[in-house]
């Protein structure tokens, strides 16, 4: 066991640090909560890939870094630290590319994994539909061969980054006679495919943050088939296991957070022993929920692919995320309600914007009910 | 960052959990905890044989030369199996503050008695009306006269006082109202023990000191120490207590999925059941978070690094999370569990105890606070 850093990875978070701080210090953006899924911001992506931070874990020949796992929570930490804009790369880096280098094949791997390392193709993740939530693999998304191609008809929902994603991860059924678990595959598709039509959803905060995709008789070329035909459930299962690894499920509002902390420090609310022992205790539950999450990535340094430990790291977290926001309006009492456009609002309206927006976080990449479910069958071994 | 066992911790691990499942069943815990000593001889002599008693002091002293982690995993195995008896007391209260704190002549002197099983010590720290862990709280008084301390006043809930060969009494001295250390042997005129009755049967006392008299060199390190150093004894006390919930609650945990999973209703074992697998899924993720911050906090000892925050941390998780990891167990198990047919009152009436010693949830998030500036 050994729960310190070494000296060069604490010397690279120092040096995410010195650049996030720079950047703030030049006014090129503000820290926000959930900049990582609604953070656009294409300039950034193009800094944050010229230093070779995206894709920081992927082999060189790819346009990658070769780096640990350790390393690359090492960098997304600071990133959610800062609030960073970090949308236009967040997806691909995280889980598409993921995936493509796992599954894919090798024209598959050189057609994107550069330019995803170099901040120029961004991905939104298309997965779920309106019929199929939990039950992913009840997906209804229809993609047939036709010769060279195959033909896409059918909606996605809760489309991630798809107002400014260049390509979209999908998952479709290509054999419908199958069991729903081994009919399903997964492709890449451009997002400006005749007959792909994108219509915002706007959420309880009033972001457009997801979309609704319609597929009508959208040609998809066969070499963007990731991986195996109808092999895709189980593709996916590995892929949800890195979309639910990651520092965003704990510090996705960290800047409120920080924020909440600092606002009652500084106006001495913390002399009041309730508000204090509240915020003790989040941050005593910040660092069981860290800890989580470095073991999921030091179980993939060590060569596995996360499975029930992420499922577990998510269901904490996340939990974690909707009481910040909670004890933040308690905290802020009738000011939490006063949106960022107020003159009276305490902390940008941080605390109203992300009491609403932090009820997705035990939802989105599987919902906390699915992860204990897997938590208990896979990890614990209970019959289901 | 890992989160693994070293090769050499793994052996550690396997043989001790070999040699407590062969010597400490719970027909044993139960006779102990019955006993008026707590503790059997032989075993005491067999831990001692095996090296465990002297496992985290360096070889001069007779000691097997290995770290605060490599400790943590062996009490982590002993808090598995509810073991009773003086190891907590003699080596992590007293045999790692005389090393930390002790001259070289007193180190010299106690720690191979320690390693051979020879003598048992413990820590006179409490006292009635004391719950804050803070210097001011501290009465009882040693007073200078003829080249010797006069120490009077009562400590309670010092465990295994009893059968103590050396008291490890944490007094105010006078004149200048500093803290000190004395080594009191466990027979002097004026020790007055009785044992407390407690909820986990474990071998609490209280103990009047009425004017015992302690001759100079029975000062621990030197005279006026203050509080820092009786600080980092509570903490590392506070994380040992939490390696052996570790050990506790993973038992726990196990001895509730084999339970789920071998016990049917409605033609169903119970733990097909989305909400039994909830709970479970609920306690996994306790212990798991329980293990990490304790173990951080451990690794931080043994590297001597300073880590009152991450003890806070691990401590009010520790004491937070076990009590809801037994209420869920106590559910699942149903009405068999709260029987002392079953074994899992044991694990409850421990867990208790360890929650309370060395500061619970509260203290450690007033502590974290100021830890992190609130």
């Amino acid at each position: 066991m050994d729960f310190g850093f070494s000296e060069e990875q604490e010397k690279f978070r120092q040096e995410v640090r010195q650049f996030l701080e720079q950047e703030i210090r030049q006014g090129l953006w503000e820290p926000m909560c959930d900049g990582w899924i609604q953070g656009y911001n294409p300039a950034f992506t193009k800094r944050v890939a010229q230093r070779g931070w995206i894709g920081l874990t992927w082999p060189k020949k790819y346009g990658g870094q070769g780096r640990s796992h350790i390393e690359r929570l090492i960098l997304t930490e600071e990133m959610l630290r800062y609030g960073a804009p970090a949308a236009c790369h967040w997806f691909a880096d995280r889980q598409v590319g993921g995936a493509i280098l796992t599954f894919g094949t090798e024209e598959l791997k050189n057609e994107f994994l550069p330019r995803i390392c170099r901040g120029e193709a961004f991905f939104g993740v298309s997965m779920s539909e309106p019929g199929a939530g939990s039950d992913l693999a009840s997906l209804q998304t229809r993609a047939v061969e036709d010769g060279d191609y195959y033909v896409i008809n059918g909606q996605k929902t809760w489309t991630s980054c798809a107002h400014f994603a260049h390509y979209f991860y999908l998952v479709a059924r290509t054999d419908p006679q199958a069991p729903k678990h081994r009919g399903i595959s997964e492709f890449v598709v451009a997002a400006d495919s005749p007959g792909l039509t994108r219509v915002p959803m706007i959420d309880i905060t009033g972001t457009e943050a997801w979309n609704d995709l319609f597929f009508d008789n959208v040609r998809i070329h066969k070499k963007y088939l990731i991986g195996e035909k109808n092999r895709g459930f189980y593709q996916i299962l590995h892929q949800l296991d890195f979309e639910r690894s990651g520092m965003e499920r704990l510090m996705g509002n960290y800047v409120l957070f920080d924020s909440i902390t600092k606002f009652a420090r500084e106006n001495k609310l913390t002399r009041d022993p309730l508000i204090r022992h509240k915020l003790a205790q989040l941050h005593i539950e910040f660092e069981v929920g860290r800890l989580l999450i470095y073991r999921v990535a030091s179980v993939m340094d060590d060569g596995r692919a996360p499975n029930w430990e992420s499922a577990m790291s998510k269901a904490f977290c996340t939990e974690f995320e909707k009481r910040v926001a909670n004890t933040a309006m308690e905290i802020l009492g009738p000011y939490g309600q006063l949106t960022r456009t107020s003159k009276f609002a305490p902390i940008g309206g941080l605390a109203a914007h992300s009491y609403l927006g932090s009820r997705g976080y035990s939802l989105q990449g599987g919902t906390t009910e699915i992860l204990k479910n897997i938590v208990a069958t896979r990890g614990l071994g209970l019959p289901s | 960052m890992k989160f693994t066992l070293s090769e050499q911790q793994e052996m550690l691990k396997r043989t001790a959990r070999d040699f407590l499942a062969r010597k400490c069943s719970k027909k044993f815990v139960k006779e102990m905890e019955e006993s008026k000593t707590g503790y059997s001889q032989e075993l005491w002599q067999e831990m001692a044989q095996l090296g465990w008693l002297g496992l985290a002091f360096p070889e001069k002293y007779g000691g097997g030369n290995m770290n605060f982690l490599d400790l943590g995993i062996l009490l982590e195995e002993m808090g598995r199996v509810c073991l009773p008896g003086p190891f907590f007391s003699t080596v992590l209260l007293a045999g790692l503050s005389i090393l930390d704190l002790g001259t070289e002549q007193q180190k010299e002197e106690y720690l191979p008695q320690i390693a051979q099983g020879k003598k048992i010590f413990t820590l006179a720290l409490t006292e009635p009306g004391f719950c804050n862990y803070q210097a001011s709280s501290i009465k009882v008084k040693a007073r200078a006269e003829n080249g010797n301390y006069i120490i009077n006043g009562t400590k309670l809930f010092v465990p295994d006082a009893h059968i103590a060969d050396y008291l490890l009494c944490v007094a105010s001295t006078d004149p200048e109202n500093d803290i000190s250390i004395f080594l009191i042997e466990g027979e002097k005129p004026g020790i007055h023990c009785t044992v407390l009755r407690t909820l986990a049967g474990d071998k609490l006392c209280e103990v009047i000191l009425d004017r015992v008299c302690v001759p100079e060199g029975y000062v621990l390190g030197k005279l006026n120490l203050g509080w820092g150093p009786v600080r980092r004894i509570i903490e590392r006390a506070a994380i040992g207590k939490c390696c052996e919930l570790v050990g506790n609650l993973q038992r726990v945990l196990e001895m509730t999925i084999e339970y789920a999973k071998q016990r049917k209703q409605f033609d169903r074992p119970i733990g097909s059941f989305q909400i039994i697998q909830h709970y479970c899924a609920d306690m996994a993720t306790y212990v798991d978070g329980v293990r990490f911050s304790t173990y951080q906090a451990a690794w931080m000892v043994s590297r001597g690094l300073p880590c009152s925050r991450e003890v806070a941390i691990a401590k009010a998780w520790a004491s937070q999370a076990s009590q809801q990891i037994l209420a869920l167990a106590h559910q699942i198990h149903g009405a068999i569990g709260v029987t002392m047919e079953h074994e899992l009152h044991y694990y409850t009436r421990r867990a208790k105890a360890a929650e309370l010693a060395f500061g619970d949830a509260t203290f450690y998030r007033q502590v974290l606070a100021d830890e992190i500036g609130l």
